[in-house]
């Protein structure tokens, strides 16, 4: 169905498999960045904000809002195409990992935030009472209780974020989807670009099932 | 400083660009228009045969709906517009967008109902049928609006993501409002184009992502 004049299945394949590989290292290498970024700079805000500090929160609020409301792409654009002209030359793998991890920074402060409120003002006072300083009760007692809420929510968010490396297509960072649009136009063919979605679901599908895991077993506690 | 302003704030270059910002604006709408209700309605067929009885049915369902959150949107529709001409189907950007966005969101909002109808007591769905209520009655009348209550800041919360991701349609060169953008810069050789882009995104979705947050914790105490 997928075929025509220009080749068959196995050489189209066999050509084209060691730049979709260069891309799938490329694509594990930028996410992996993304996630250890992201949710490290998500959870440092969300324990900033916890000191309730007012304008440092105001500013918090204001940059989580626009990093929701704003679409990546956007942003994407933005920073490379607006930055060069003011002098700052980004390369495009850094200007994807720059704003996803914003993003993904911007969600997860949310949701470690949520987590944080969750956990009663009781466990605060108890864990203060006995003498416990203020960020000792955010480390010992707090945040782990937190944190564990916020697993499965986290997840999906982080998955659904890093699949935007996808969006580093269109500034030409050679990740899965880039690779496979340069090998189909040469080859006048589909079949790179179905190793390329082929590659995001060996990828992600494990990522997403355990999203579903995580999901339905905290759903089970909780009844 | 000045440079930065005239790189990214200069109003003389927005306010040349605004025509064609605008009716990029209004494709953006139209486009919501179509794939929003488009997903609510397919995110609800596919969450009823995520739970139906037959168990065949029930595991394509969920293997389909885990497929689509795992192909990142912008490879299906990349997928739709460019890979599927060679089998034959030729599909216009808008068609292409409106398929690929339609499998990609009745997913999510599938998973988002499907949560809400679970989180329905059993007990209520069988009160209902007791009393008479046909299975489709019990659905509309007792059990979807309990539902939809249950999950609402996740339907809208993932609602102002589809409006997000209409943004991607630009790649297949739909006219909306990223792509307008994009081209006056294009054009202009300056990013202000793209910030009066952002600051309607922002205009249109930060109202909604304020309320997400309030009806969260609502929800939450």
């Amino acid at each position: 169905m997928f075929d025509n004049h220009s080749g068959l299945w196995p050489n189209i394949i066999a050509q084209y498999l060691p730049s979709i590989l260069k891309g799938i290292v490329t694509t594990i290498e930028i996410a992996l960045a993304v996630v250890v970024t992201g949710l490290a700079l998500g959870l440092a805000l969300a324990v900033v904000r916890s000191f309730q500090f007012k304008p440092l929160n105001a500013l918090i609020v204001v940059f989580v809002d626009m990093f929701r409301a704003l679409p990546p792409l956007v942003i994407v654009l933005l920073v490379y195409f607006g930055l060069p002209n003011v002098g700052l030359s980004i390369p495009s793998f850094a200007v994807l990992w720059l704003v996803l991890s914003l993003v993904l920074a911007a969600f997860a402060e949310e949701i470690f935030w949520a987590g944080i409120l969750s956990v009663p003002k009781g466990q605060w006072e108890a864990a203060r009472s006995t003498g416990l300083t203020f960020i000792r009760t955010l480390g010992y007692i707090v945040l782990p209780q937190a944190v564990r809420l916020t697993v499965p929510p986290l997840t999906n968010r982080t998955v659904a974020i890093t699949k935007n490396t996808a969006l580093g297509t269109v500034i030409g960072v050679p990740e899965i989807l880039n690779q496979a649009t340069t090998a189909q136009s040469f080859s006048a063919n589909a079949t790179p670009l179905m190793m390329g979605a082929l590659a995001y679901i060996i990828l992600f599908i494990p990522v997403v099932a355990l999203g579903r895991f995580l999901e339905t077993r905290f759903a089970w506690r909780r009844s | 400083m000045d440079a930065l302003i005239h790189q990214f704030f200069n109003l003389d270059i927005m306010a040349r660009a605004l025509p064609l910002v605008l009716a990029g604006l209004r494709q953006t709408v139209l486009l919501c228009l179509i794939v929003i209700p488009l997903g609510l309605v397919g995110g609800l067929i596919f969450a009823l045969a995520s739970l139906s009885s037959s168990r065949t049915v029930r595991w394509g369902m969920v293997a389909a709906i885990d497929f689509f959150r795992a192909v990142p949107p912008l490879v299906l529709l990349i997928f739709v517009y460019s890979g599927l001409p060679f089998a034959g189907i030729r599909l216009s950007p808008l068609a292409a967008v409106a398929l690929a966005f339609f499998l990609n969101t009745s997913s999510y909002y599938g998973e988002i109902y499907r949560a809400g109808i679970e989180s329905v007591g059993r007990g209520q769905w069988d009160a209902a049928r007791s009393t008479g209520l046909s299975a489709l009655n019990t659905l509309g009348y007792v059990v979807l609006p309990q539902a939809i209550r249950n999950v609402l800041p996740d339907l809208v919360s993932n609602t102002v993501e589809v409006v997000k991701l209409t943004s991607i349609a630009s790649v297949v060169a739909l006219p909306e409002l990223l792509y307008s953008a994009d081209m006056a810069r294009s054009i202009t050789f300056n990013a202000s184009p793209i910030v009066l882009a952002a600051a309607i995104y922002l205009v249109m979705l930060w109202p909604v992502v304020r309320l997400i947050s309030r009806m969260e914790r609502r929800i939450a105490s």
